[in-house]
């Protein structure tokens, strides 16, 4: 077992974890926040996305102990006193989600990309997306979404990051 | 799935690395090093792989990040891919790293996988050692008996296999300067995120209208990338237009033996070769 010291959605957490545990593992079954979802087991549908020091990871491919002394953005992290993050609204008002499966990840990877370009392209937002996998939308309301929060957070000065 | 147990160690330098490592196989344990993750840790997940033992180098500051050395740039094993489709260092003078860096995998992906761990991994349709090669760069390795360097020519053995034994590390990779090379990595693949089937690195230097050097590399269309030396001799001197550019690119696959699978069989990809050769060159070159 290793301690490891992380803080996750802005409250620090101390564990002993073993080597081998998966960051998103540690998320799920340690801390409880099932919010971030496992849809894979090679590392490609991006269900896991988080935010670790604040770029987008698969936590299914960093380990626990990689963690330590870094802090973690989750999909359980973006609200605000019960107000959802404008992301999460967008998706919510542009049905940019049928079974859901795909969205924590969806939303952490939309938001990474915003931060780093606030008026993407819809071919960039695609791109942008390009490490999440969703089996039922066609990826089009996806991309209406987040097209929307960029807009609504270009006319809101804090932005969606 | 979750990876069998293991030991884990994660030095903040080269040095305690290597005696880490030197320490783990004097004692027959089973030894992984790891880099970014994003080949190791799926494989660990798949127990495909089920080292006791696991030296991680993400806590080792100086295998991080790009600078200036005269007339090459230097690059840390462990700058990420994402690192390496920004650094202005890069962009300016091997843009063809940059570019081809841009196309691996997916923005989360490239956060965590790195420059020298996909060196190193050496899978036959990885997107960075056929740029590597193409740009003649040197790889440092460094083991308990000190450094030495490998140039790309003859770094990559086979299928995942290269210069770099047991106990060693690649550290550094250098990188002489193209200043004012155009460059373009052409990658076709079946969808988007999937490995490419066939692509091309080409960086080309145009003068006057014309194409004044070349430097064009296969990935995916052998064991190991492969350089289109013959293609590059008859770009010379050409002038940077698309009809000629296709007809002195046309033939790239011609004499390789790509593999036959699921994707394409090796006439397919030979095909593809001469395809992908004209169309990054002639994006590199800036014409169309
Ligand atoms: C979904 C997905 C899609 C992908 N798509 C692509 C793609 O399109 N193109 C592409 O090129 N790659 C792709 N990759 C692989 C990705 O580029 C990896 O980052 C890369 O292959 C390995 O780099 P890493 O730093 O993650 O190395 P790791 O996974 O940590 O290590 C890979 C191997 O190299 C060894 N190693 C690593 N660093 C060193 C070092 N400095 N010295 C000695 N040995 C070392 C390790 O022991 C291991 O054997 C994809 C990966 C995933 C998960
Ligand atoms: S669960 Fe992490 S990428 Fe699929
Ligand atoms: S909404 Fe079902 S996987 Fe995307």
């Amino acid at each position: 077992m290793t301690r490891i010291t992380v803080t996750v959605d802005g409250v620090s957490y101390s564990d002993d974890v073993e080597p081998r545990t998966l960051l998103v593992h540690y998320l799920r079954e340690t801390l409880g926040k099932t919010g971030t979802v496992v849809g894979c087991d090679t590392s490609s549908c991006g269900a896991c996305t988080v935010h670790l020091d604040g770029d987008s990871v698969k936590s299914c491919a960093v380990l626990a102990v990689q963690a330590d002394g870094s802090s973690v953005t989750t999909i359980e992290g973006l609200a605000q006193d019960g107000v959802l993050h404008p992301m999460q609204q967008a998706f919510h008002e542009n049905h940019g989600l049928q079974c859901g499966y795909c969205t924590p990840g969806m939303i952490m990877s939309a938001c990474a990309l915003l931060k780093d370009n606030p008026d993407p392209s819809d071919r960039e937002i695609r791109e942008g997306i390009e490490g999440n996998l969703c089996r039922c939308t066609g990826y089009q309301n996806i991309v209406k979404s987040i097209s929307a929060a960029a807009k609504a957070s270009s006319s809101t000065p804090a932005g969606v990051a | 799935m979750i990876p069998a147990q293991f030991d884990y160690h994660a030095p903040t330098t080269v040095d305690e690395a290597l005696r880490l490592l030197a320490e783990v196989e004097a004692s027959g344990r089973d030894v992984k090093v790891l880099g970014g993750g994003q080949s190791l840790l799926p494989v660990l997940r798949l127990r495909m792989a089920a080292p006791e033992v696991v030296v991680d180098l993400n806590k080792i500051p100086d295998l991080r990040g790009v600078r200036d050395d005269g007339d090459a740039v230097v690059i840390g094993a462990m700058t990420t891919h994402d690192n390496m489709t920004r650094e202005p260092l890069v962009r300016q003078h091997a843009l063809l790293l940059s570019v081809a860096s841009a196309t691996v995998a997916d923005p989360q992906v490239r956060h965590r996988g790195t420059f020298g761990g996909a060196i190193v991994h050496a899978d036959p349709a990885g997107d960075i050692a056929a740029p590597v090669l193409a740009l003649d760069c040197d790889l440092v390795i460094q083991g308990p008996g000190g450094r030495r360097t490998v140039a790309a020519a003859d770094f990559f053995e086979d299928l995942f296999t290269t210069a770099v034994g047991e106990g060693e590390l690649l550290v550094e990779i250098r990188v002489p300067k193209y200043t004012g090379w155009g460059a373009r990595y052409e990658k076709f693949t079946r969808v988007a995120q999937a490995w490419s089937v066939v692509a091309v690195a080409a960086a080309v230097k145009v003068e006057g209208g014309s194409i004044a050097q070349a430097r064009v590399g296969l990935t995916n269309m052998g064991s190991v990338p492969i350089r289109a030396h013959a293609v590059e001799a008859a770009l010379i001197g050409q002038p940077a237009t698309a009809d000629a550019i296709k007809e002195a690119t046309r033939r790239a696959g011609e004499g390789t033996t790509p593999p036959t699978d699921a994707n394409a069989d090796a006439e397919f990809r030979r095909h593809l070769a001469g395809v992908l050769t004209g169309r990054a060159v002639l994006a590199a070159a800036g014409a169309s």
